[in-house]
């Protein structure tokens, strides 16, 4: 019994969104943890550096944006180039101009 | 002939009809058009305003307009001018031209194009009814918290909701021409093959994208702190009114650049078609223009030098600010070989191309003069500084819009405006224009500040002002001979030919003038730059097809747009009308504006739900359209 080329490629398929669904899983427990971690540290200022609760909190929100971005909203896959485009950018603007108010701006 | 639906369309005879036709149209073409009008017409009110201030000003202690008129007639001209009128003039060239230069047969979404309009046309009017009701704006066009939170009256209101509304509809004609721009080019017209004007509306589109949303916080802060008693300003409770600065001018700068850019684009198109040569420096351009709208966002501090944000804020951004002189300066050096060796044709629209790049070069000059901190101290609300801006803004964006529309009136109306008229019109505005503008920069050096409404005898600035508004006069008779040359010739004007000025270059001039509604019968095959005068050179008067003759499907024309700007209205005065200064909301006026809002939603629903597949053109009246064009 032969394999005919719409079975190879249904069979493809098939795994490819096998493999979505297990990325989907993945990635959304580990937001759900990611989440659980930030609380988590927050009970426990008592017994750590606030700076270093800030940057753990704002490191799991910046891994957790770009779960959302690349594996919930697709921007891993193809022809997404103008939209990271247009995302970087306007991350960059907005970082550039938040940056300049936290060193610059506000301090004289 | 009777036989061909689009010639059956356009039987129906008769007023209301015909307003319908234009209510409900989404044909980027005809919103074009409606743009054109909306600017044209505040660009009226602005310039009565103008000269209202330059009569009050022309001589020592007048007393024609005080206080607070003054202030309303010196707002109102600002922002009419700035939101009002060159704002939708750009976007009228944009909807006019940009979908013609890539091949598209319309905009990407052109639903969202008629509601853009109706929101900047509804959102002009709540502004200016603003003069019938209780007084127009007076806190400056930059608005500036507290004073236009805390001190002012209802004026302030019509601002915030008009400017909230008008900008919601430029936000959406942003996003419409970046999504039209990047998804609906001809087959072939690379990024690097669209001409230049292209370029300059898909940057400033992704400056439009990313400024507004700052103007439309800044405002619903303002709304908060002056309908509702919040306090984002009011430094008594906590509130800080320097963020209100550092948020109109995130947005503000931008801005500038959002109105320069297409003129820069014009400018790009006239002088290589009447030059006869392409534009020289191409990719250089491209990269200026992207460069230009990078640092248009990291420079907005040099509005804010006197706040006192300290040494390192001021000398950082005012690097940045000098750095953006190098990539305007490629652009003039540009033009300029383009013209060199050139066989250069002074058409009226090549005139005020030409008339652009000395004065611009002036207007950019005191730019970088302001740009150094330590001499803005001296400049600061000075009329140096009105000097600089109109020298950019009339010098530059009115002369380039000038030149596209001389430029492209033939395409956009299928008949030629009068040149020699034309000529005398460039004559009377550009040395109206130096008249009035440049001795402001010498009463600014001399002390006058912006914004005042009188000086005393002895202060010696009569001179100077006297002659600035007798300048003004020279403008003014330029843009009634404007006027005289619009409606002599939409009577009895010379009829245009597709490629109407003999040697057009881009893909517009391949099609009938005006154009039809379908734009292209075949869409075209880009091969290269100047595609029109690639196909010319190779012997051929047609740009090679990329597609076989068929039946094009159109989008329906739609009254929803114009509802839904209504509904908004409603509830911009619904909101204003709740402002009651301080005591307690006026309820009734609430409900108004929660009845708009519903309204809006409603419109929203139906939009959604019903289903529009729109319609075909079929492929024999395109035939027939086609062979009445030839």
């Amino acid at each position: 019994m032969a394999l005919n080329q719409s079975d190879i490629n249904s069979y493809l398929e098939k795994q490819k969104k096998r493999q979505e669904l297990i990325h989907y899983f993945v990635s959304f427990v580990l937001m759900i943890l990611f989440t659980v971690l930030a609380f988590v540290a927050v009970m426990l200022r008592d017994s750590i550096n606030d700076y270093l609760i800030a940057v753990f909190i704002v490191t799991m929100a910046v891994v957790q944006v770009v779960f959302q971005l690349y594996y919930f909203m697709h921007m891993k896959e193809q022809d997404h180039g103008f939209p990271t485009l247009f995302l970087y950018s306007g991350a960059a603007v907005a970082f550039l101009t938040v940056i300049s108010f936290v060193s610059i701006v506000w301090i004289s | 002939m009777t036989t061909s639906a689009i010639t059956v369309r356009e039987e129906k005879q008769g007023f209301l009809p015909w307003l319908w036709m234009w209510l409900t149209t989404v044909d980027h073409k005809k919103i074009g058009i409606l743009y054109l009008c909306g600017a044209g017409l505040f660009f009226l009110i602005g310039g009565i305003e103008a000269i209202l201030i330059r009569i009050q000003l022309s001589v020592p202690q007048n007393d024609f307009l005080v206080g607070s008129t003054y202030n309303q007639v010196m707002t109102m001209h600002g922002t009419t001018m700035i939101f009002l009128a060159a704002m939708p003039a750009i976007f009228a060239l944009l909807n006019a031209v940009v979908p013609l230069q890539i091949g598209a047969r319309d905009v990407a979404f052109p639903f969202l194009n008629a509601l853009g309009f109706w929101l900047f046309f509804l959102g002009g009017l709540i502004l200016n009814v603003s003069w019938f009701l209780g007084g127009a704006p007076d806190g400056g066009w930059t608005a500036y918290a507290p004073l236009s939170t805390e001190f002012l009256g209802s004026g302030m209101d019509f601002y915030i909701l008009g400017l909230q509304v008008a900008g919601a509809g430029t936000l959406m004609g942003g996003i419409n021409f970046l999504v039209t721009i990047i998804n609906m080019r001809a087959p072939g017209m690379t990024f690097m093959r669209m001409p230049l004007f292209t370029w300059t509306a898909l940057i400033t589109s992704a400056l439009i994208l990313f400024a507004f949303p700052a103007l439309t916080v800044g405002l619903f802060f303002e709304l908060f702190d002056k309908v509702f008693g919040a306090n984002f300003f009011n430094s008594v409770n906590g509130g800080n009114g320097v963020i209100w600065e550092h948020i109109f001018w995130i947005f503000g700068h931008p801005e500038v650049y959002i109105l320069i850019l297409p003129a820069f684009g014009v400018i790009s198109e006239v002088v290589p078609t009447f030059a006869k040569k392409r534009l020289f420096g191409y990719t250089s351009m491209v990269f200026a223009t992207v460069l230009i709208g990078f640092l248009a966002f990291m420079v907005w501090v040099h509005h804010m030098f006197t706040v006192g944000l300290g040494p390192m804020a001021n000398s950082l951004f005012a690097i940045a600010t000098m750095a953006i002189a190098i990539p305007t300066g490629m652009k003039i050096f540009n033009w300029m070989f383009t013209m060199w060796g050139g066989q250069v044709h002074y058409t009226t629209a090549n005139l005020f191309a030409v008339g652009f790049i000395p004065t611009f070069v002036l207007g950019g000059v005191t730019g970088v003069m302001l740009a150094v901190p330590a001499a803005d101290f001296q400049y600061h609300d000075s009329y140096f500084v009105v000097a600089h801006f109109h020298y950019v803004i009339v010098g530059g964006v009115v002369f380039g819009l000038l030149a596209g529309l001389f430029y492209w009136w033939p395409k956009m109306f299928g008949k030629f405006l009068n040149e020699k008229l034309g000529k005398v019109t460039f004559w009377f505005f550009f040395f109206g224009f130096h008249v009035t503008f440049f001795p402001q920069h010498f009463l600014g050096l001399m002390g006058m500040p912006r914004r005042y409404f009188t000086y005393l005898k002895g202060d010696g600035l009569a001179t100077g002002n006297m002659i600035s508004s007798l300048g003004a006069i020279g403008m003014a008779i330029a843009i009634i001979l404007l006027l005289i040359n619009i409606v002599m010739t939409t009577a009895n004007g010379k009829k245009a030919k597709g490629d109407a000025w003999g040697f057009g270059r881009t893909l517009e001039w391949s099609i009938p003038s005006p154009a039809p509604e379908y734009n292209f019968a075949q869409t075209p095959l880009v091969k290269g730059i100047d595609p029109l005068w690639k196909a010319k050179m190779e012997g051929s008067h047609k740009v090679t097809p990329a597609e076989p003759l068929g039946d094009i499907h159109m989008p329906s024309s739609s009254i929803l747009p114009f509802l839904m700007s209504l509904a908004l209205t409603v509830a911009s005065f619904g909101f204003i009308y709740a402002d009651q200064s301080g005591t307690a909301l006026n309820a009734g006026s609430l409900i108004f504006a929660g009845i708009g809002v519903a309204l809006l939603f409603l419109m929203m629903l139906i939009h959604s739900l019903k289903d529009d597949h729109g319609y075909h053109i079929h492929k024999h009246e395109i035939i027939e359209a086609e062979r009445e064009a030839e």
